[in-house]
């Protein structure tokens, strides 16, 4: 089964983050480090990646046929998606073991989420 | 003779090439990169220059020379000061009497994996396939697919596992584990839905072809014949059980005709002989119920008594949730669906059922079957909105949409 483990961002885990001192801020690097290669060894991990600022986040719009730009997510938005992991693992249970391991999983930012899958049992 | 044709018998040929390499060198990571270099030169030769006389013996000549090139590379790689990387051993030359077919399928299905790398690495290293076929049959990058199998060699040779038998203790536990895969691989192809199909190999001919590899080596083995003959009568009725836009067919509603007669003939053959001669197991249960359903000409001549008392004897050998709602749902054919509806109630407080989307289904459609169109609707809703399947979703959502009430 595929799941995506989708890891948020907030103002106040920024801010803790940018806060942290320079050592501790490498900690954290090297938990992401570990995560992935452990995942890459075992053969679950499809693809992970980081998202860019937010700030760089473009909105599309198409009405009437044209398509309209602005810059930035929702003002209201409050937790926005950082990155993620596609993994193929055996359940949720291992899925989730991985999750626990981001360290937004502190802040709470952290989800799993089951893929849709093509394949279907006949019934 | 055709790619198609060569690319059969490369299939056939792969772990007959690899096992004598790794007998003779040792080092199942290199070699099987070899193995599959010397695979794709063939490949892009023979349909053009003609199969050699002796495919096998080429094929062993090429890989040879290839590892032997690998070894010396990563020997001068690794000891770049020292002057050992003249010591590569000589060609090797094949060994006609050994068949190491079982000792491949051992090394890949390896306790130190992941099923998904035992899966990759044994299409790649028995099954002779490419890790960009393995990539398109099952949805993933080529790059995943390629480093789960180097991540997987790698992990086999920390483990320090060994290219021969396991001792006798070992060994059932080891084969049931290859059994896992085989079977994995089997359901990845037979629940594909139609319309992605293209270009992708066709994962149940595959997993059907390694089991009946296996079976050569293992003829005497119950559990082998009986995922065998689950497979082939299974996949007797993958033309009927999708319409052409891809939708789902329920067993019930099948048009019997379009079953492949012959596969169910040899399946069903196969698993009554089993049945037998050798001791009960799982998977050969199984195949008895898959020969029951195969044998009636309409749904409505399903054995539904022996049916249940299969699932009765399958509860106890080998429980599991699966195994329970298809008990259940043979305990509603036989003693009607209030019986059935009672029980499926009960067998949710397993935790491993609670939520499960297919406790829904069953309960919906058994709803249906007791005349309450209304809560049948409900649930299949339900169920519709925590499957994880696109087609099973549309399924679903169709025997919904056909319990609404008209005016």
């Amino acid at each position: 089964m595929k799941y995506v483990i989708l890891i948020y961002n907030n103002p106040a885990a920024r801010e803790v983050w940018l806060g942290l001192p320079a050592a501790q801020r490498a900690e954290g690097l090297a938990v992401y480090a570990a995560l992935r290669e452990d995942l890459a060894a075992s053969g679950e991990l499809i693809v992970s990646e980081a998202l860019a600022d937010h700030s760089l986040t473009k909105r599309v719009a198409v009405r009437e046929g044209m398509t309209l730009v602005t810059d930035g997510p929702f003002a209201e938005v409050k937790e926005l998606l950082a990155g993620f992991f596609l993994v193929e693992c055996e359940s949720m249970q291992r899925a989730i073991e991985y999750a626990a391991r981001v360290p937004e999983a502190g802040f709470g930012l952290v989800e799993v989420r089951p893929i849709m899958d093509l394949s279907g049992f006949e019934m | 003779m055709s790619t198609g044709q060569v690319e059969d018998l490369l299939r056939q040929l792969a772990p007959q090439v690899l096992g004598p390499l790794v007998r003779k060198y040792g080092g199942f990571d290199t070699c099987e990169d070899a193995v599959q270099e010397a695979l794709l030169a063939a490949a892009l030769q023979w349909p053009t220059e003609g199969v050699p006389a002796n495919p096998k013996g080429w094929l062993i000549t090429v890989a040879s020379r290839r590892r032997t090139e690998l070894w010396r590379n990563e020997s001068a790689r690794r000891r770049r000061e020292t002057a050992d990387a003249a010591l590569a051993p000589a060609e090797v030359e094949p060994t006609p009497d050994v068949d190491d077919t079982l000792n491949l399928f051992l090394m890949c299905c390896h306790a130190s994996l992941t099923s998904v790398s035992q899966v990759a690495l044994t299409l790649r290293a028995v099954g002779g396939l490419s890790t960009a076929e393995i990539a398109r049959a099952f949805l993933v990058p080529e790059a995943t697919v390629a480093q789960r199998i180097s991540r997987a060699k790698q992990r086999i040779r920390a483990s320090g596992a060994e290219f021969r038998m396991p001792p006798e203790a070992e060994r059932a536990a080891r084969i049931q584990a290859v059994l896992e895969v085989l079977y994995l691989i089997f359901n990845e192809g037979y629940t594909a839905s139609s319309g992605s199909t293209l270009h992708r190999v066709e994962l149940t001919t595959e997993a059907i072809r390694l089991t009946r590899q296996l079976r050569e080596q293992l003829p005497a083995d119950g559990e082998v014949a009986g995922l065998l003959a689950l497979m082939l009568l299974t996949d007797a009725r993958r033309p009927a059980r999708t319409r052409p836009d891809g939708a789902l067919v329920p067993l019930a509603e099948q048009d019997r005709r379009k079953w492949d007669a012959r596969a169910i003939a040899e399946g069903v053959s196969l698993i009554t002989d089993t049945l037998g001669s050798a001791p009960i197991g799982p998977y050969q249960l199984q195949a008895a119920i898959a020969a029951v359903h195969a044998e009636a000409a309409r749904a409505d001549d399903t054995d539904w008594p022996q049916i249940l008392a299969l699932y009765r004897l399958l509860s106890s050998l080998a429980p599991g949730p699966m195994v329970t709602l298809n008990r259940i749902v043979a305990v509603a054919m036989v003693d009607g669906p209030r019986t059935g509806l009672h029980q499926l109630a009960a067998a949710e407080a397993d935790p491993a059922l609670a939520g499960h989307h297919r406790v829904d289904a069953v309960r919906a459609h058994l709803l249906e079957l007791a005349g309450d169109p209304e809560a049948a609707r409900a649930c299949y809703q339900l169920a519709a909105r925590r499957t994880l399947n696109i087609p099973e979703q549309r399924y679903l959502e169709a025997r919904a949409e056909q319990l609404a009430p008209r005016d």
